[in-house]
């Protein structure tokens, strides 16, 4: 019994890591995507809560990597069949690839937010957190349609 | 052996006599609101803090669509699939045409205005703790917003579900009129009348059991989402690790503490809770911060 429990937990954790390595590169490229914008968030964030204490130069560098990597072309990033029902690893609605025209509007409302952010950034922790409140409010405008959990 | 079959019959009607007198709808009393006059604006607040456009704006309504309650967002659930009503003030299709006493009945006891039960898919049990002047303001509220003459669609659900009459029963064994929580600081209670009353927290985030009534004993503690993938996050401590300033800031923004983003339904009740005073959403903070592990 033991033993067929310590073979199911191994398989069980083999085939965990065989999705996260094997997932396709998209999902991957577009994971890492969000992942940079949610380091670069946190460093404005951070300031705009007052966690840290605002500092014009590291403010600016983030919202100018915010800025540049919500300029990737979409296109490559969402192929269709990348959708949560189709692969293991992401959790990205099939409606996406139905609506794409709005799922891109709503991902270009995020550019915008970030450029504005671009412009804020040098302007002080206030500023800053009235531009958060504008790119969190585009996060969520999609997650809550396209991405399938909640948080 | 014949009187005993009499014996058994007498018991079952006098049993269905008491189950049928027990499941009767209940009313609140009808001086409730004696002396209250709504306040149409201050009903804002407890319009957005209750959440009530969130579900009753047409599917994917942005903007100022959301304050068209015109209904129509499908609810899917193990008992069958719900879907929102017209509560505009539309006289025919929405709830134009009741007075207070009816809108209280229904928002409070979960009863119609010609009788029948509610499905409690309607968070009625949570606002049951509404206080009166709140529910007098909101009625007031609810008539300035726009008709709509939308008809309402029918509920999608099967036997035996589809007994409204049985609902009176569900509300025996699960409407519960004590608060779940001790609230010993005005911030804790204010706290509690968001989480328990307004915002109806734990009809997503407190297990049910078979029957779909809430688990009062593991409040809270995250359940399985009833339309979709995934689970409902426990909001205890054993699990949520969130500083209250934390808790606080996602209901602003939408961002959890490492940024990532709301989304699902819980984008609506960020979008509710941003629009309300920051003393509220720290009160909600404070609260959560008080929970028992289950």
């Amino acid at each position: 019994m033991k033993s067929i429990l310590v073979a199911a937990t191994g398989l069980a954790l083999l085939t965990t890591t065989a999705f996260a390595q094997n997932l396709p590169a998209p999902v991957k490229a577009r994971q890492g995507q969000m992942r940079i914008i949610a380091i670069n968030l946190g460093i404005l964030g951070g300031m705009a809560k007052g966690d840290t204490a605002y500092d014009a130069a590291t403010a600016q560098a983030a919202a100018d990597s915010l800025a540049g990597v919500t300029m990737v072309s979409p296109g490559p990033l969402w192929p269709e069949g990348s959708d949560m029902d189709a692969v293991v690893g992401t959790v990205a609605k099939a409606d996406i690839w139905t609506n794409m025209g709005d799922f891109n509007a709503k991902f270009e409302g995020l550019a915008t937010a970030a450029k504005a952010m671009q412009a804020a950034a040098g302007g002080g922790q206030q500023a800053i957190g009235q531009a958060m409140g504008a790119v969190g409010g585009t996060c969520k405008d999609c997650h809550q349609t396209y991405r399938g959990k909640a948080n | 052996m014949r009187s005993f079959i009499v014996f058994l019959g007498a018991v079952a009607v006098i049993a269905a006599a008491i189950g049928w007198v027990l499941t009767a709808p209940q009313h609140l009393p009808e001086d409730s609101f004696a002396g209250l006059t709504g306040d149409a604006e201050r009903g804002q607040a407890v319009f957005t803090a209750a959440g009530c456009a969130s579900c009753h704006s047409a599917p994917k309504a942005e903007g100022d669509a959301k304050l068209v309650l015109t209904g129509g967002q499908r609810f899917p659930s193990d008992f069958g699939t719900f879907i929102s009503p017209n509560i505009s003030p539309d006289p025919v299709h929405g709830i134009g045409a009741w007075s207070l006493m009816e809108f209280a009945n229904a928002v409070q006891k979960g009863v119609s205005p010609d009788g029948a039960h509610y499905y409690p898919a309607f968070p009625y049990a949570a606002y049951a703790h509404i206080a009166p002047q709140d529910l007098a303001d909101l009625w007031a509220h609810i008539q300035t917003l726009p008709a709509s003459a939308t008809p309402s669609a029918a509920h999608e659900v099967g036997f035996p579900f589809n007994i409204r009459r049985s609902l009176g029963g569900w509300k025996l064994l699960f409407v519960n009129d004590e608060w779940v929580r001790p609230a010993p600081t005005p911030q804790l209670a204010r706290g509690r009348y968001l989480v328990e009353a307004l915002a109806h927290c734990g009809e997503c985030h407190t297990p049910r059991n078979a029957l779909g009534g809430l688990q009062r004993s593991q409040w809270l503690s995250g359940a399985p989402n009833p339309s979709g993938q995934g689970k409902i996050p426990a909001l205890t401590p054993d699990v949520l690790e969130w500083s209250a300033g934390d808790i606080a800031y996602y209901l602003e923004s939408g961002f959890t503490p490492d940024f990532d983003s709301v989304g699902g339904h819980m984008a609506e009740v960020v979008s509710n809770f941003a629009q309300l005073p920051a003393e509220d959403r720290e009160a909600v903070a404070a609260y959560i911060k008080a929970l028992p592990a289950p």
